[in-house]
């Protein structure tokens, strides 16, 4: 087939636009919120004392750093489902929920009696973080995936690898709910560990399912 | 039609993507040229230029709600054809072609043929029977979807789905082993 025969087939195939991106991302990330809350209600739900653990700062400190993280991670994500992104322009962005967590870190070590250090980044709940995390997070990962497969990255592992950031910030957000280590020594380690998890499996599955 | 400029050929495309299917042949064409020669400055003795072309064709078909209709043409276009030009270098550098000395013998014969089949031949042939003959009408043979529907008895909506879904499936099975 000459390539002039190619256009005129492509041009009679005019009509039928594939769904505009805005739309499936957003579509992507509510659904993908939905699912990660119904895995959390049905498995873990809310601390018992969430009333009063609300009124302390590191409490409140876990959802700053969750929630930049998985805004922060979405919106680049957005930015390389389209090929013509540079990512080096934008990967500086994904800087800032690490900077929030290395400042509460160093924060929590000026404060904490060096005593302390060691039970708080233990903490009691370090299997359940590591377990529930990429639980609450593989269905939002799946999600994102697909609708990353929509587009047309250019960088599919890079931007599998941020879609893995998105649906982990996603799922801590949830999981800082029922946990009742607090600490940002608690969080810097062992969320930390979880988010890398799906974020290797976001690199490793969208180079296969985002090849186009 | 020659030489067009990044806001026109921008005009034109979205023109293309709010349905005009004549604004959207002149787009393809323009971008045909501008990707033919933009390859064969990078392609030089590896994969052929119009393959890259025709791949990064396709791939804009398939991809076109990628583009932020606010913004240029030009940059998306070109990162759709480096992408694809990568990606026939790295299948190429999996299955190295024979040496040139046999290829040029070969080139001699290949000469009198008048058409060449560029690596859509072998997507094409992946296709279900009534995809082919569909896809086959309209490009080869240049018939209207109207025209094409008489000729294979069928109502014009099957040729749309058809020609639709053979041409995804091209876009997806180009180049692809």
């Amino acid at each position: 087939m000459e390539t002039h025969e190619l256009i005129k087939a492509l041009a009679a195939d005019s009509r039928r636009t594939g769904v505009a991106m805005n739309t499936v991302w957003w579509g992507a990330v509510f659904v993908a919120i939905v699912v990660a809350a119904t895995v959390f209600f049905a498995l873990l739900g809310l601390r018992p004392d969430i009333a009063s653990a609300a009124q302390t700062v590191r409490f409140l400190f876990k959802f700053v750093v969750t929630i930049a993280l998985a805004a922060s991670a979405f919106g680049l994500l957005r930015l390389l489902s389209r090929p013509e992104l540079d990512p080096r322009v934008v990967l500086p962005y994904l800087a800032i929920a690490p900077a929030l967590i290395l400042a509460g870190v160093a924060i929590e070590l000026t404060v904490a009696p060096a005593e302390t250090w060691s039970t708080r980044l233990v903490g009691t709940n370090s299997l359940v973080c590591l377990t529930f995390i990429p639980l609450i997070g593989i269905g939002p990962l799946a999600l994102l995936l697909l609708a990353l497969r929509h587009g047309a990255p250019s960088h599919p592992a890079l931007a599998g690898a941020i879609a893995g950031l998105a649906a982990g910030g996603i799922a801590a957000t949830f999981y800082a709910s029922h946990c009742t280590d607090d600490s940002p020594l608690f969080v810097a380690t062992w969320y930390t560990i979880a988010i890398a998890g799906l974020a290797l499996l976001g690199a490793l599955t969208g180079r296969q399912i985002a090849r186009w | 039609m020659d030489g067009v400029d990044e806001r026109s050929l921008a005009r034109l495309f979205r023109a293309a993507l709010d349905g005009d299917e004549r604004a959207y042949g002149n787009f393809l064409h323009e971008a045909a040229r501008l990707v033919r020669a933009w390859a064969r400055r990078r392609a030089f003795g590896g994969p052929d230029p119009e393959d890259i072309v025709q791949e990064t064709l396709l791939a804009i078909h398939v991809k076109r709600h990628t583009w932020r209709s606010d913004g240029p043409v030009t940059p998306w276009l070109y990162a759709i054809a480096k992408h694809k030009l990568v990606d026939a270098l790295r299948r190429q550098g999996r299955h190295p072609r024979v040496e040139i000395s046999e290829v040029e013998d070969r080139l001699a014969v290949e000469e009198t043929e008048t058409v060449r089949d560029w690596e859509i031949g072998r997507a094409l042939e992946t296709l279900t029977p009534g995809q082919r003959s569909v896809v086959t009408a309209i490009s080869v043979e240049g018939r209207t979807i109207a025209e094409a529907a008489r000729s294979l008895d069928m109502n014009e909506t099957a040729v749309r789905v058809a020609l639709h879904r053979g041409l995804a499936a091209i876009a997806r099975r180009f180049g692809r082993d």
